[in-house]
């Protein structure tokens, strides 16, 4: 036909972003569009580039704490314990183990509100708008509970070298109860209306494949990792703080779709929820804080890595100490950037509507990719 | 009651009185109808909505509609400008040109014509038109993406539409919206022709771009669709079409399966309405519980199950009528 009226085929260029409704933030994608389909996608990161890196080398370690809550809003107590024990191993303190538990409370929480926000707003991307309120109810009450112990509702700074500032009380812990049997009841609500949902399945379903080998090569890790049937998981494999003491397991998907990384994200909040309960229980008495924790840190000259399981995947810190009161060197390995950088070859001969559901699959946080 | 009637006797009142009633009734149906959506979703996600204008915020949508008229009308510098002031226009017109033949009740019909149905979905598929105009002139890519949409997703759902009706018509005998619903005084169609239903109201949704097949405007995706450039009043008029395009569905629905102005004690124009706020309300029920379709998910539905089984039907329809 087009031959036949002497039209030259031609693509265009569609530029999705920085402002658009479903890039979750400020992330722009250059697109080669061949009609409604997809020929070339190119990320443009750094608008939210805020250079903590760079910050880190002109503060002292504990100035540097805030810093890291900015980083991923969303799951920042995992940030913050990450870099806490990066700067505890330098020091060589040993955490209290109440405060080992404290931790793990307060992030398995945060990893819940973490995935019910993404659970919410990934709906809201292919267009069903009413989860999105339900998991904000659902988070709310999670909000509250760290609200009442933080002082904070998103950007925590709670964690100190050595343990915690402030101790749990009683109240706290039967609001975790509270909240895990109320999360636990709402579970068939999510999966009648959500899981089995047809439209949810056919758009979910076979799109947006990631296999073993790509996940390897691109050092994709987290819920996607996970979904594309690799069990694993730091809080495993390289396990920290107190997550040896707990049973709990790594859900896996088998075909590494968006469908398979939604039941993983799922799952992994039913799993935080048996950490936290097991935690609960168990808690220890004792101190919070470890003893002879310097006013004034000052780590010895030479190189420490830690890595910790955020909600979106494996994150690490790299510090560099010359002796000195700054960090030489702080380089964070941040999960979205890895997950994000396989996003071109994902999106290309989709559809628009595909990318959409792929981006937000990825669960990506925009300034944890620009830093 | 007599005055009226020898009024409405002469052919010029009532067009007057017709125009008048059509413009009040398609403006404060639409502000209820706006109003009644954000009441519904709010109820669905655990919130109370607009409270605060008037008792539970009945009057927030006539300051929203105050406020939209302040607003500036902006025309973007590279549109194709007699196009784009003419769509929200043309997207208008045909919606008001349906309310003509429907009937509210056995005598409140301000002209009973004798292709009325016909006409109805004749004038529906205009508004495919002014989608395309404001898509195309709009000279913006998530627009012109939202008109071509459009324009797919009506086609592929009219046909299956026309075909389920066609049953109906088959049953009846006439194309008089009167007729088909005085068909009804005993059994309701919806009874005898379930499947034909649910089909027409797939294609209700499909029709008035209402989620989950919302494509056209789907906001994830194409930001705002084919009216992404409109501001204030322009927005407001493809906005009112919108919801007055649902009163028709779903006035079309009532008339045709759910036996129209029939009911025990009420006045017939009370239970016609009740009827056409139920049909609405399923509409938004489906808008606030479904995710969105895919683009080629939504024309694979249509053409390859919606159109076989609407021929299925009609088919079986005519077998049985044949048959008795």
């Amino acid at each position: 036909m087009t031959e036949l009226l002497g039209i030259e085929e031609k693509t265009y260029t569609l530029n999705l972003g920085p402002q658009h409704p479903s890039t979750h933030g400020v992330l722009r994608v250059i697109l080669e569009m061949d009609g409604e389909f997809i020929i070339k996608a190119e990320p443009v990161i750094g608008y939210g580039h805020r250079g903590h890196e760079h910050m880190a080398e002109n503060r002292n370690y504990t100035q540097f704490l805030p810093n890291l809550a900015r980083v991923d809003y969303l799951h920042a107590l995992a940030y913050n314990q990450c870099y806490c024990m990066a700067v505890e191993k330098f020091l060589d303190l040993k955490v209290p183990e109440r405060a080992e538990y404290i931790r793990v409370i307060t992030c398995e929480l945060n990893r819940i509100t973490s995935h019910l926000l993404w659970f919410g707003a990934y709906l809201m991307d292919l267009g069903a708008f009413t989860p999105f309120l339900y998991c904000f109810d659902d988070r709310e009450h999670l909000l509250d509970l760290l609200d009442g112990l933080t002082g904070s509702r998103l950007t925590y700074c709670f964690f100190r070298f050595g343990g915690v500032p402030i101790d749990i009380d009683d109240d706290f812990v039967a609001g975790c109860r509270a909240f895990v049997s109320r999360l636990r009841s709402r579970w068939d609500d999510y999966n009648n209306l959500v899981t089995k949902n047809v439209i949810f399945i056919n758009r979910t379903r076979d799109v947006g494949i990631i296999t073993r080998d790509q996940c390897i090569k691109y050092g994709i890790t987290g819920p996607i990792l996970r979904g594309s049937g690799i069990p694993y998981d730091i809080r495993k494999s390289e396990a920290y703080s107190a997550y040896p003491e707990f049973d709990f397991e790594i859900p896996i998907g088998s075909k590494g779709d968006i469908y398979d990384r939604y039941i993983v994200r799922l799952a992994e909040m039913e799993q935080s929820c048996r950490i936290i309960e097991q935690a609960c229980n168990q808690l220890p008495d004792g101190p919070i804080m470890a003893e002879k924790v310097p006013k004034r840190i000052k780590p010895p000259v030479g190189e420490v890595y830690q890595a910790v399981e955020t909600a979106r995947g494996s994150f690490g810190m790299y510090i560099v100490s010359q002796g000195d009161v700054k960090p030489y060197r702080i380089k964070l390995r941040t999960p979205s950037f890895a997950n994000m950088s396989f996003f071109p070859e994902m999106a290309v001969d989709n559809l628009v509507a595909d990318l959409v559901a792929n981006l937000g699959s990825i669960d990506v946080v925009i300034p944890e990719i620009d830093r | 009651m007599e005055l009226v009637a020898q009024l409405l006797g002469s052919e010029g009142a009532r067009m007057v009185v017709g125009l008048i009633a059509v413009i009040a009734l398609v403006s404060v149906n639409a502000l209820f109808l706006i109003w009644m959506e954000r009441k519904v979703a709010a109820h669905m996600q655990l919130r109370p909505g607009p409270m605060e204008v008037g008792p539970h915020g009945a009057f927030q949508t006539v300051a929203d509609a105050i406020k939209l008229m302040g607003k500036e009308l902006i025309t973007p510098a590279e549109v194709d400008k007699p196009i784009f002031w003419l769509a929200p226009i043309v997207i208008f017109l045909p919606v008001l040109l349906s309310f003509l033949v429907i009937p509210f009740s056995s005598t409140w019909i301000i002209r009973d014509m004798d292709v009325g149905i016909l006409l109805i979905l004749a004038f529906s598929t205009l508004s495919v038109l002014s989608i395309l105009m404001a898509g195309w002139s709009s000279n913006n890519k998530y627009a012109v993406f939202g008109a071509i949409r459009s324009v797919a997703q009506n086609i592929a759902y009219e046909i299956p539409l026309l075909v389920t009706v066609m049953s109906i018509i088959l049953m009846v005998g006439s194309f008089k919206l009167t007729d088909i619903v005085a068909a009804q005084s005993g059994l309701w169609f919806v009874v005898v022709q379930p499947l034909a239903f649910i089909l027409f109201i797939i294609c209700a949704t499909a029709e008035t771009n209402r989620a989950p097949f919302d494509i056209p405007e789907a906001e994830s995706e194409l930001v705002a669709g084919f009216h992404t450039e409109y501001t204030g009043m322009r927005f407001a008029l493809f906005f009112l079409a919108e919801y007055t395009n649902m009163f028709i569905a779903a006035a079309v629905a009532t008339l045709l399966f759910l036996g129209g102005w029939h009911g025990p004690f009420l006045p017939g124009v009370v239970w016609f309405l009740i009827k056409v706020y139920a049909v609405i309300f399923l509409l938004m029920w489906f808008r606030w519980t479904f995710p969105r379709t895919r683009f080629d998910q939504l024309i694979t539905f249509a053409w390859k199950i919606l159109i076989p089984l609407a021929f299925v039907n009609l088919l079986i329809t005519a077998l049985v009528l044949k048959l008795r």
